[in-house]
């Protein structure tokens, strides 16, 4: 493990450890309701104030982190594993299905990954699951490409013909030889793609087609939110940079890891 | 050349098919029947009535033949009606776009104009105060969404300092939203492309005949930062249109984004495919431009 890495795995493992164990973290009932409390600014008690329904701001941003950043880590990582493995095989075998499949990863990638994704949530009708489809349905074609290329140039080394000749099956090379060599750029890919998948995602719940309420989503907050950015901007502002420093924290990981999987590879 | 762009043209023709057939059959098979949507707000309608509707929508049709009168529409200009409005697609398709236009034009421009000197800047005074700034400022943009940026702005401007009205005419917030978040790419991908292209041979050689540096930036550098905005451009529409949808929504800007967001919510599907299909179009055909730019800036670039 690099040294250099540390501080920036310790900072996203903090995030995940925040999401999963969210419901022990909240200090008050994420979704307990006091219309007599509603709007309160900042205070001793509700430390980011109340939203219209009087709920503890802070609570739901903290539980918040929970659907935010499980649906978006279970997003990127079925179509990242799912992705590679087309394209892995796509490479390895080549031939009508690799033509095939890359005829199909054209059609996707011709569509402007947002617009499609606003369409087909739509179109599914809302709410978070349907919303991580529609952004999975164009984002594994690029991990396809990626793997895809490397598996083209793997199947040409020469330890994959002496695996052939010691007799290893088609899907024993595949699995033990080619894939273990795409893992590393394809984690670096991923690593870079969390924080634009958050965003997309909570960019969805926020025109209404993503998290319905009133599951505390950072995303959907700031759209129920909206109408009192100048009575309450906590409402806002808080999700809002839940959102920021979260994706902060990924894009500073990823860029990380990518120097260090690019001066490994130069050595 | 000629060659080259009817090539690109041909290979347009199963992607423009595989797009439309894919939303196609979406809308038919996944999602809410727009008839019962509509009926659902004034109680209960009888069948009969829902029937009637489908018979004049044509949805009671069985699904190719509903595609291909769809698709042969498409074909000569006819896109149907809007659910909703009643309106022809393609005219309300035509009035919204200027405005979507106005704005990416005006949101790449600002963005072209901030990003290339701030990346030409942070380069030149690599891992200096200057540099760090500008690098701490991209990495704040590339890591806020767009939709929170717009709100942030709308706090500041229109309701702490009031300089600018919230919603309405006015340009300058949706423009400036979709700016941050491509600016901060841009001067990212600038930095460092006049980076690697100031450590190359022939800019010492100039360096050694005694070339100004400010001659070296603007005759030699310039045009690579030049190459690299333009595969960002190529890179970055995709997800300038999407952004637009957002951007639009919060600023009621009257474009195509906004319009497609209310033609979701109203499950008027005409304009949801229309909308979706018209993208791609114009997804690809700004890729196809900027392929044919880049090889005339670059000529070593060669067509395959």
């Amino acid at each position: 493990m690099n040294k250099k890495l540390l501080p920036n795995l310790i900072l996203a493992g903090g995030l995940i450890f925040v999401a999963v164990f969210a419901e022990f973290l909240t200090p008050l009932d994420p979704y307990a309701q006091d219309l007599e409390g509603a709007l309160t600014p900042p205070n001793s008690v509700n430390l980011l104030g109340t939203d219209r329904y009087g709920r503890d701001v802070l609570s739901r941003v903290i539980i918040g982190s929970q659907t935010t950043l499980c649906a978006a880590l279970l997003l990127l990582l079925t179509i990242s594993i799912f992705g590679s493995l087309i394209g892995a095989i796509c490479g390895y075998k080549g031939g009508k299905l690799d033509t095939f499949l890359m005829r199909v990863s054209d059609i996707f990638l011709a569509f402007p990954q947002m617009v499609f994704a606003v369409a087909v949530a739509g179109i599914l009708g809302g709410g978070l699951f349907n919303a991580a489809a529609a952004l999975a349905i164009i984002g594994w074609t690029k991990y396809a490409r990626i793997s895809r290329s490397l598996a083209l140039t793997i199947r040409t080394l020469p330890y994959i013909d002496a695996a052939k000749m010691a007799g290893t099956s088609s899907a024993g090379i595949l699995f033990f030889h080619v894939l273990p060599n795409i893992a590393g750029p394809v984690l670096v890919t991923a690593a870079l793609d969390i924080g634009t998948i958050i965003m997309e995602l909570a960019g969805l719940s926020f025109l209404g087609l993503g998290a319905m309420p009133p599951t505390a989503e950072w995303g959907a907050m700031m759209n129920n939110g909206r109408s009192m950015l100048q009575t309450a901007p906590w409402v806002i502002l808080a999700p809002g940079f839940a959102i920021f420093i979260t994706v902060a924290i990924f894009n500073l990981l990823g860029d990380k890891l990518r120097d260090v999987f690019d001066s490994r590879n130069k050595d | 050349m000629r060659n080259y762009i009817f090539q690109r043209l041909i290979q347009l023709v199963p992607i423009l098919f595989g797009i439309t057939f894919l939303t196609f059959a979406m809308i038919h098979f996944a999602a809410v029947d727009a008839v019962d949507f509509m009926y659902q707000q004034g109680g209960s309608v009888a069948e009969e009535i829902k029937a009637a509707k489908r018979t004049e929508l044509g949805l009671d049709k069985p699904f190719l033949i509903q595609y291909g009168n769809w698709l042969a529409g498409f074909l000569t200009g006819d896109m149907g009606r809007s659910f909703i409005s009643g309106k022809l697609v393609f005219e309300t398709f035509a009035e919204k776009l200027p405005a979507t236009f106005e704005l990416m034009t005006v949101s790449i421009l600002l963005t072209i104009f901030i990003a290339t000197p701030l990346g030409i800047i942070a380069a030149v005074n690599q891992n200096k105060f200057v540099d760090i700034v500008i690098r701490f400022l991209s990495f704040v943009g590339n890591s806020l969404p767009n939709f929170f940026v717009a709100l942030l702005l709308i706090y500041f401007f229109a309701l702490k300092l009031n300089l600018l009205p919230i919603i309405g005419d006015n340009i300058i917030m949706p423009a400036l939203t979709l700016t941050i978040a491509m600016g901060a790419k841009y001067t990212r991908q600038i930095r460092a492309v006049v980076l690697e292209e100031l450590e190359k041979p022939y800019v010492t050689g100039a360096r050694a005949r005694g070339v100004s540096e400010f001659t070296i930036l603007t005759k030699s550098v310039l045009r690579c930062a030049l190459i690299m905005i333009i595969t960002l451009l190529a890179l970055s529409i995709g997800n300038l249109l999407g952004g637009t949808a957002i951007v639009e929504t919060i600023f009621m800007w009257d474009g195509v984004g906004k319009m497609a967001v209310d033609a979701i919510l109203m499950r008027d599907y005409p304009l949801i495919q229309a909308y979706v299909v018209w993208m791609a179009i114009i997804y690809v055909a700004v890729n196809l431009a900027a392929d044919l730019l880049y090889h005339y800036l670059d000529p070593r670039v060669k067509y395959e």
